[in-house]
Parts: structure tokens; C-alpha cells; sequence
């Protein structure tokens, strides 16, 4: 079918097969590749994205469920001038990444998360990011940059 | 991993919707939010020729306190329901589970008629909606029908749903005031319980410990003849079949079952 989404303000408008799902579709089709595959099952968070704001897993979206709408991926986040979003900024002074690969979905989810809790305590984030594994950090930093990129003291 | 190749159609209204499954239902699958039939599409367990999406039927997104019922439309949302000031004050117990389903990103998709209609025993809604004495309504080529929860859950991801039947609606009797607790052991936060425990108004609804959720009757009587709480919970595995696995041995979940229902008691008689 013809699927239209507008990925990070960019309409993309491809014909694909019915049974694309959206992480292949952004992907493969708009050329975006900071989304990753991980697990496939809906449970690392790797390939989180927004779908109108909202976090969701595009593993498990068909690109046709997300025809009409808008999507934001991690290469959506930056300023036209390659400064770094907050949270971005935030994930690397506080070194809350070691490989990177889950880095995208932590990212995004921490977007998500601090939409509905702007100040949210270490406990929260470590609740609001419980559909993000990482299999370096052991989440502490991570939590710290989530904490630093809604502006509040970081207490180790 | 990617579906087998199926026909994707959009509904715009219920009555195309119900219009698609009377011609195709044997055929078809009804795509809610997905985020339980997508993963089984992709493991290839359903491989339907048709998709009839009904996502975008915003008519059945609603939470409405009609009498002394708390209505739910089927397509209402997790992160949705958990927010939901109605069903907070009204069907406090519904509210708190669908905050517990998964985890935020599914919460954002998921929905509970879905949930309902894949008839999961390891899943938290259909256990709540057990304990909550709710009845599920059915839209058909007949018309309307209502189907009891407790008539529901027919076997392992099995419902008496026809082929060209949809979940509209589920309606519950209004908890106002009334105690509830839930309660649900998990390995990582995100996983489906190794067993869980929903209590609202004296009935006692089971996660997981058989091939469909269960009541825990035997639990319930023992209350109702006014055992103590202890007492009670000490026979919430009886008559249970739980699945017997290497990570949760059938007698592990049942030793979880009598310390989660000990605890959800508990929970009720304080809230």
C-alpha cells in the first residue's frame, strides 16, 4: 500500500508491501538508520520512536498503522545547526551510554518520558525507561542523564 | 523477523469494520493496537490473509460512568485508562493494572479490548476484569450481545467471539469507595507475570496460574464465611493448573499465588 509519514517534519511517501513494519519502513525507506533492531520481540526499546509524540516500539507498528502520521526519530532531535538536543547532550556528559546501541530507544524514551514528567525523580526514570534494556551501563548513568536533561541536580 | 504477507484494510467506522468481518472474519484478524497480535504475526503463530485495522475508531475511546456501570470503550489505551479520572474513582483496580501492562512504550499502543479478546491467562487484564464482575459487549452481524467475563475466557487464547464479531464495549459495575489490590511477581519489570493476584469487592481474579485466567473460589468462599485474611489467601491455588516451567515451576507459581493473594487482601481491606 501507499504509506505517507511525515518523519521528522520530512513527508516520506513510499509504495510498500502491506506488511512492512515502521522501524523497516523509516529504515530502509526514509533512510534512517539511528533506529535500531534489537531483540525484534518488543522488549529491549531499541527501535523506540514518537508516533505523534508518544513513545512507541516500531518493531511492533506497521509502517501502515502510522500512514497519516507524524513520527520523530533520534536524528530528529538535533537543531538545524547540529546542536545537541538536551537529552542528548545530557547522555554524553553524563557518559550514559558505553556501546551506543541502545542508545537511540533510551533517548527517545527519555524524550517521552520527560513530555509527562518534567522533574521526575531517579526512581521515576528508572520506572518511566523499564521498556529500555542496556546491556553496559547497568542504567546508573543513564538515570543520571535523564535527571541532568531536566535540569536538575545530578545526586550520585 | 516480518509478518507473513497479509491484505491490510483500514476501517473508518464500527459498521465497516463489522461490514469487513462479515464477508472475510474466517479470514481475518481484527488489528487493534497490535501489540499482541503483531508479535504473534511476526513469530509466525497467526497468519491471517487479512488485517482489518480498526486503530483509528476513536468511537470506541471513551471511559463514561453511566448509572452505577463504568463503561469502557475497547479501543480505550493503557496509558489512557491509567490517567482516566472516571475510571481512577470508579474502577480504581482497572485503572492501577492498565498502569502495570507492559511498559510505557506498549502502554502507548496497547489496548484493553485487545487484550481481552487474546484471551491470555498470563496477561493482567483478563484477570482484573474477572474480579471486577465485568461484561464484555459484542457487536455482530445479529446485533449487540453481552457476554458475562466470566463466560469469556474460553480456553488458552480462546474466546466464544464469532469470526464476524467485534469487542465494543467492556461495562463493569461501579467500585466507588470499594477496596482493591493487585499484586504480580515478574523477572524483569516488563515481562507477563509468573502469577498475579487482582482483588475488587471480595473476588479474587488469578494471573497465570492456568491455561485461562481464574477466579480463586475457593479463597473467595473462605472469605465470605468470614475466614481471616491469612486463612483465605493460604487457599488461593487450589483447583489451579499453573504451567509448569523451568524459570517457574507449577508449585513455585502456586506458593506466588498464596503470598500475592495474602498481599492484595491486604492491600483491599486498607484501600
Amino acid at each position: 500500500m501507499k504509506v505517507s509519514i511525515e518523519v521528522n517534519g520530512r513527508p516520506v511517501t513510499e509504495e510498500v508491501p502491506d506488511r512492512t513494519l515502521l522501524v523497516h519502513f523509516l529504515r530502509d525507506t526514509a533512510g534512517l538508520t539511528g533506529t535500531n533492531i534489537g531483540c525484534d520481540t518488543t522488549s529491549c526499546g531499541a527501535c523506540t520512536v514518537l508516533l505523534d509524540g508518544e513513545s512507541v516500539k516500531s518493531c511492533t507498528v506497521l509502517a501502515a498503522q502510522a500512514d497519516g502520521h507524524a513520527v520523530t526519530t533520534v536524528e530528529g532531535l538535533a537543531g538545524a545547526d547540529g546542536s545537541l538536543h538536551p537529552v542528548q547532550r545530557a547522555f554524553r556528559e553524563q557518559h550514559g551510554l558505553q556501546c551506543g546501541f541502545c542508545t537511540p530507544g533510551m533517548i527517545m524514551a527519555s524524550v517521552s518520558l520527560l513530555a509527562d514528567n518534567p522533574k521526575p525523580t531517579r526512581d521515576e526514570v528508572r520506572a518511566g525507561l523499564e521498556g529500555n534494556l542496556c546491556r553496559c551501563t547497568g542504567y546508573h548513568n543513564i538515570v543520571s542523564a535523564v535527571i541532568d536533561a531536566s535540569g536538575q541536580e545530578v545526586d550520585r | 523477523m516480518i509478518p507473513a504477507s497479509f491484505q491490510y484494510t483500514r476501517a473508518s467506522t464500527v459498521d465497516e469494520a463489522l461490514a469487513f468481518l462479515a464477508s472475510h472474519g474466517d479470514e481475518a484478524k481484527v488489528l487493534a493496537g497490535g501489540h499482541s497480535l503483531l508479535p504473534l504475526m511476526k513469530l509466525r503463530l497467526a497468519t491471517p490473509e487479512y488485517l482489518v485495522d480498526i486503530g483509528p475508531l476513536d468511537e470506541l475511546r471513551y471511559v463514561r460512568l453511566e448509572g452505577d456501570e463504568v463503561a469502557i470503550g475497547a479501543l480505550s489505551r493503557y496509558s489512557a485508562l491509567v490517567q482516566d479520572p472516571v475510571l481512577r474513582e470508579h474502577a480504581p483496580l482497572l485503572a492501577h493494572v492498565s498502569g502495570e501492562v507492559g511498559d510505557r512504550q506498549v502502554r502507548h499502543r496497547g489496548t484493553i479490548g485487545g487484550s481481552l479478546v487474546h484471551a491470555d491467562a498470563a496477561a493482567d487484564l483478563p484477570a482484573a476484569v474477572l474480579a471486577s464482575d465485568a461484561v464484555l459487549v459484542a457487536r455482530g452481524p445479529e446485533g449487540e450481545r453481552r457476554i458475562p467475563a466470566a463466560e469469556f475466557f474460553l480456553g488458552p487464547f480462546t474466546t466464544p467471539l464469532e469470526p464476524a464479531e467485534l469487542l465494543t464495549e467492556i461495562r463493569l459495575p461501579a467500585q466507588t469507595g470499594q477496596g482493591w489490590g493487585f499484586q504480580k511477581f515478574t523477572r524483569r519489570s516488563l515481562d507477563w507475570a509468573m502469577a498475579g493476584v487482582a482483588v475488587a469487592g471480595g473476588r479474587v481474579g488469578l494471573v497465570n496460574l492456568g491455561g485461562v485466567p481464574l477466579r480463586a473460589m475457593a479463597t473467595e468462599e473462605a472469605l465470605a464465611a468470614g475466614a481471616s485474611i491469612e486463612d483465605a489467601a493460604a487457599l488461593a491455588a487450589e483447583g489451579t493448573n499453573p504451567p509448569d516451567e523451568p524459570h517457574a515451576t507449577a508449585a513455585y507459581r502456586r506458593h506466588l499465588a498464596r503470598v500475592l493473594t495474602r498481599r492484595a487482601l491486604q492491600a483491599a481491606s486498607r484501600s
